[in-house]
């Protein structure tokens, strides 16, 4: 038996028994490709499998070690990618079926390929909503991604897979995107980390666009030191990606301590405390009380911001995939095909009307972020609903689940700031994410707050 | 700016989709009608707040 088998562990526990010389690379991946074998027909997280590149991968990482060699950070790390990162050698789908007649990519995608450069070793692609316009991965063409913590509900998305596959413990480390909280609701909805840097941290470069004013590559994790790890891996200038920083990478660890001395940590009151179910607001008031915050900050004008973040999103989206929509809209995802050819029409000065919106936001935010280091936020509305539920009652009120899902999340993503979702430690219930958000590129200080509440125990992921 | 009130989103479709080469499958074109007045219904919350005329649009582009 290897440690892993538990699916428990982390990616750092990994690293440093393959350091240790403890386990090897291929025996860390035979027991990976022997639980995906086991659970994803059910799960259905993955959309396309690299057993044989990940046996030579690790094969390699072993004989590397055998040599000597010095080994990067996460050798010999099982991890997977949401379908919409480049992967050399294959079609790049986007949870699309129009995708499926694209060539192989040429080049890694440079998110897949700074960690593969660290050593990990890549497992296969995995489910999300088509061209990610959604936030349930129900996917018309590949199915429903399964909620490893409750098989009949939704894993949320867009990056469903990836946070579902996280979560089951068939890999220790995936990547997504967020561009109104596909990493944030998934990692919230199936209880494991979910990191969403500041817009232009991390490269996009070789990523299926959505809308690109918002589009960020972002990460799933069982643990806070696994979170920072990867991110730190991940930083960097490209000049692939014209949107990607050229400000020196600000390395998070070492040391992640968990301090949260001197920091000025607030509730997001108004807005950010309605429209959801009492629990979610509840479990922001137990992150808060563990933080010791008392004081709440109200966003002025959310809701107008979440409106122009919607119109923005439809705008772009529709814009990137109009060519298909022209000549193909029957072979869209019904989900997405009526959003998309109306976000066609929007006219021209609502969405310049949205972006002038952003800039006067942006710097409300900047002045809260004046006298306050951390806000916090739930990170979806409800727990994780049925899949093929529609509506949900709130307030007396039904409304519809998938247009609702980001009310927590989009109106921060609209303005770039980086976020963490983090998992409440609740056994017994379904799971639930708290945002931690801070100033653009503060994210060291998120994973400080984070790794002091996975400390506390106030925050965990639940075994697999 | 247009009034809800005044606003046919079927119309709108009709007028719209030539000019930008979209046919409308007839199964989505409900769909479609639906979003269009949800989009005008969101827009107004962004159109009737007052902004600065000196506000630029968010994004910088360097030369």
């Amino acid at each position: 038996m290897s440690f892993f088998d538990d699916r428990g562990s982390d990616a750092s526990a990994i690293a440093a028994s393959i350091q240790r010389q403890e386990v090897s690379a291929t025996r860390i991946l035979t027991a990976v490709i022997a639980a995906i074998d086991a659970d994803d027909a059910d799960l259905n997280c993955f959309t396309t499998r690299l057993t044989d590149t990940a046996r030579a991968e690790a094969a390699a990482i072993d004989r590397a070690q055998a040599e000597n060699q010095i080994l990067g950070d996460l050798a010999g790390v099982p991890f997977a990618v949401k379908d919409l990162f480049d992967i050399s050698g294959i079609p790049t789908l986007a949870g699309s079926k129009i995708n499926r007649e694209n060539p192989p990519a040429t080049t890694d995608a440079t998110a897949v390929a700074r960690l593969r450069q660290a050593g990990a070793v890549l497992v296969g692609a995995l489910n999300m909503d088509e061209y990610a316009y959604g936030f349930t991965t129900e996917n018309h063409h590949y199915g429903a991604t399964r909620n490893p913590r409750d098989r009949d509900r939704i894993a949320g998305g867009s990056s469903g897979g990836s946070a579902a596959a996280v979560a089951a413990g068939l890999v220790p480390l995936a990547l997504g995107t967020d561009t109104n909280g596909s990493v944030r609701v998934p990692a919230a909805l199936c209880g494991i980390f979910g990191l969403k840097p500041t817009y232009g941290r991390i490269s996009r470069a070789g990523v299926t666009l959505f809308a690109s004013s918002f589009d960020h590559v972002g990460l799933f994790a069982r643990s806070v030191r696994d979170t920072a790890l990867a991110f730190d891996l991940l930083q960097g200038a490209d000049p692939r990606d014209p949107v990607c920083t050229t400000r020196v990478p600000e390395p998070t660890r070492p040391p992640l301590a968990p301090d949260i001395a001197g920091l000025r940590i607030a509730t997001a009151a108004g807005y950010f405390q309605q429209g959801g179910q009492p629990e979610v607001f509840q479990a922001v008031q137990t992150v808060a009380s563990a933080l010791g915050a008392t004081q709440t900050v109200t966003i002025p004008e959310a809701a107008r911001a979440r409106a122009a973040a919607y119109l923005i999103t439809a705008s772009e989206g529709s814009s990137q995939h109009l060519a298909r929509l022209q000549t193909r809209p029957q072979d869209f995802d019904p989900a997405t095909r009526d959003r998309f050819l109306a976000g066609a029409l929007i006219p021209a000065p609502w969405y310049v009307r949205a972006q002038r919106f952003r800039r006067w936001y942006r710097d409300r935010l900047r002045d809260i972020f004046q006298t306050c280091d951390i806000l916090l936020a739930p990170t979806t509305p409800w727990p994780a609903t049925l899949i093929g539920q529609e509506s949900i009652t709130i307030d007396g009120n039904e409304i519809l689940i998938r247009p609702n899902l980001g009310r927590f999340t989009q109106p921060l993503s609209f303005v770039g700031l980086p976020i963490i979702s983090v998992p409440l430690h609740r056994p017994g219930h379904l799971p639930l994410g708290v945002q931690l958000i801070a100033a653009p590129y503060q994210e060291a200080k998120l994973l400080r707050v984070a790794a002091y509440l996975e400390q506390q125990g106030v925050v965990s992921v639940a075994a697999a | 700016m247009m009034s809800e009130s005044q606003f046919s989103p079927s119309d709108y479709l009709d007028a719209a989709a030539p000019l930008l080469q979209l046919p409308i499958p007839p199964e989505a074109r409900p769909g479609v009608i639906a979003n269009l007045e949800r989009l005008n219904e969101i827009a107004q919350l962004v159109l009737e707040y007052p902004l600065p005329e000196s506000t630029d649009p968010a994004p910088v582009f360097e030369p």
